[in-house]
């Protein structure tokens, strides 16, 4: 971008400022703001409090009630609703344990894969930026589209997988319908849709390495793996951590894709915190639901603390 | 050696379990059932659109279409303008006041859109928004508006002041100036977040799960939903679906790459 309208308006603000305005002169800004740019950001603001702000600190209230939506009338039961989905809900248990493995596989997975994958393709050539698009492009479908091409993948009957399977003459398994198994296929399933995604990040901060670091370790006689451990790693420490508080928060919300793989309402295998609150909703509990949303949100920030804690000390330890 | 071979190994595998899903299901979507179950990579017999025939006629997928181009054609530049019109004042007000505005709408991203179900069905019930699309367009934008805002707001704050200070100076008004000069310059990242929000409008499901009853009422990606339990193992319709459901987006894609790219991946940043 040009440098030359920017440069020579600084030349000229002050001096038609200071004349008739001498009061002013010590202002750090030459232009005062004109009072109208305060209505700018009013509708966003508004929309953002009435319709996001607002109903996040109704949901507290309506967590301590029983109220079923319709009635006028409903009581305060203080925190029964959290005592009941701890101890009294297996069903809400259930959930909240699913979708902790859930997360806690994908995030794994779907960091170290997607960080192979920005590692194989990082340099700029023909066949990489080929491939780039093409490991991105399931990225850009919606959860219910993939959730029906791994259903037919995953079919024990007809489905892709166990037809490549039987052509080599091997049993294949039942894969969705394994229950010890679903949550561990619908990881598979979570990684495909977004590693590419999240390879592009990746390959954002291995670009930024200067390659000098790596022709002097070269030349120190280190080897790849010592390479990778002493410059790639640390240096794609940022690009990791977006990577990782990205895939939680992606994997926490994975309603789409188990609601399409699974149908609605999911199965107990496959029922994640989500499609719990959804069906309690559905259910019109809504004083009940309201407090699994807020522990879903107690979740997701409790988890992505620890990791910002995990990743912070990481590196230290090296 | 060893290390390109198994570049090249890992990185072919990969490619074909991308390929392979995806041709099966283009291929898929103009068999029949037998035909599919009896050879799912074969080319297909005939390309006689029966299956789409099916799903936009039979199965109403054609409104679900049109209620999905309404929702997101108007949910997108209507974030995009709203979010632009605070991220230019966040880019010009200085201080404590650019700094809160900011905070406060782009704090709205920590607040996942699947823990306000509840009391947003309640409101929008109360406003009577819900089962229609002016619903959806809004619920869309509320969901929206924070990561837009950072986007859009982020990238303003770059743009040389002395630009804007030019322009007040030769007398134009703050409206002026958002459109003749922040506007243009911000052409980049509004591409980016508007392929963003495209991405994310076009496949929204929570929202009309939520809210839309009448099948009349339904968009594209509810409608597929709804096929899931109707339609349990006719593959061949519900491939019919997910290639309309998806073909805006990937047609957009081929030719929009770059901004697809940068605009994803700008949301991803925000971390």
């Amino acid at each position: 971008m040009s440098i030359h309208p920017g440069t020579a308006a600084r030349r000229k603000a002050p001096d038609s400022h200071t004349p008739d305005n001498p009061a002013k002169v010590r202002r750090r800004s030459p232009t005062r703001v004109n009072p109208a740019l305060y209505l700018f950001p009013l509708p966003a603001v508004a929309v953002v409090a009435f319709f996001l702000v607002m109903p996040t600190l109704q949901a507290f209230q309506y967590a301590i009630t029983d109220w079923n939506g319709f009635s006028a009338a409903f009581n305060y039961v203080g925190v029964d609703n959290f005592v009941r989905a701890f101890t009294k809900d297996s069903l809400f248990t259930n959930a909240l344990t699913n979708n902790l493995k859930f997360v806690l596989l994908v995030v794994i997975a779907q960091t170290a894969f997607s960080l192979v994958l920005a590692l194989l393709l990082t340099k700029n050539s023909r066949g990489s930026i080929l491939l780039r698009a093409l490991f991105f492009f399931p990225t850009i479908l919606s959860s219910v589209s993939v959730a029906f091409i791994w259903k037919f993948i995953y079919d024990p009957n007809f489905g892709l997988a166990n037809s490549v399977l039987r052509t080599v003459g091997v049993d294949g398994g039942a894969y969705l319908g394994n229950d010890a198994q679903a949550l561990y296929w619908v990881a598979v399933t979570q990684v495909w849709f977004h590693s590419g995604q999240m390879m592009v990040v990746y390959i954002a901060g291995l670009q930024a390495i200067p390659k000098e670091l790596y022709e002097a370790a070269e030349m120190d006689g280190a080897s790849k793996w010592q390479q990778f451990k002493s410059i790639t790693w640390p240096f794609v420490a940022p690009a990791t951590s977006i990577v990782v508080a990205y895939t939680t928060v992606q994997s926490f919300k994975a309603f789409d894709l188990i609601l399409g793989i699974a149908g609605n309402p999911p199965k107990a295998a496959l029922d994640i915190l989500s499609t719990r609150i959804y069906s309690t909703f559905a259910n019109s509990e809504f004083g009940y639901a309201a407090a699994q949303s807020i522990i879903f949100m107690a979740m997701i920030a409790l988890v992505t603390w620890l990791q910002r804690r995990l990743l912070r000390l990481t590196p230290k330890g090296d | 050696m060893l290390a390109t071979l198994s570049r090249r190994a890992i990185l072919a595998i990969y490619a074909v379990i991308i390929i392979i899903p995806l041709t099966v299901v283009a291929f898929g979507s103009f068999k029949s059932t037998q035909e599919l179950f009896a050879g799912p990579f074969s080319l297909p017999h005939s390309l006689a659109p029966d299956n789409f025939v099916e799903v936009v006629g039979g199965q109403n997928l054609g409104s679900s279409f049109m209620n999905s181009v309404i929702v997101t054609g108007v949910s997108v530049p209507l974030t995009l303008f709203v979010a632009s019109l605070a991220g230019y004042a966040v880019s010009r007000l200085k201080g404590f006041m650019s700094w809160a505005i900011f905070g406060f709408l782009v704090l709205g991203m920590a607040i996942p859109a699947q823990a306000n179900m509840v009391p947003l069905y309640v409101l929008f019930g109360r406003l009577g928004l819900l089962d229609n699309l002016a619903g959806l367009i809004l619920a869309n934008v509320v969901s929206t508006l924070p990561i837009a805002v950072f986007i859009l707001g982020g990238f303003m704050r770059t743009l040389p002041k002395e630009l804007y200070e030019a322009s007040s100076i030769d007398g134009s008004g703050p409206w002026k100036t958002y459109a003749s000069i922040a506007l243009p310059l911000s052409a980049p990242s509004i591409a980016a977040a508007a392929i963003f929000l495209f991405v994310i409008h076009w496949n929204e499901l929570l929202y009309p799960l939520l809210f839309i009853q009448s099948p009349g009422n339904r968009t594209l990606p509810l409608a597929l939903l709804s096929f899931q339990g109707e339609f349990q193992t006719n593959y061949p319709l519900l491939f019919a679906g997910v290639i309309l459901a998806s073909l805006p987006v990937v047609v957009a894609y081929v030719f929009l790459q770059r901004y697809f790219v940068a605009g994803i991946t700008a949301g991803a940043s925000k971390g």
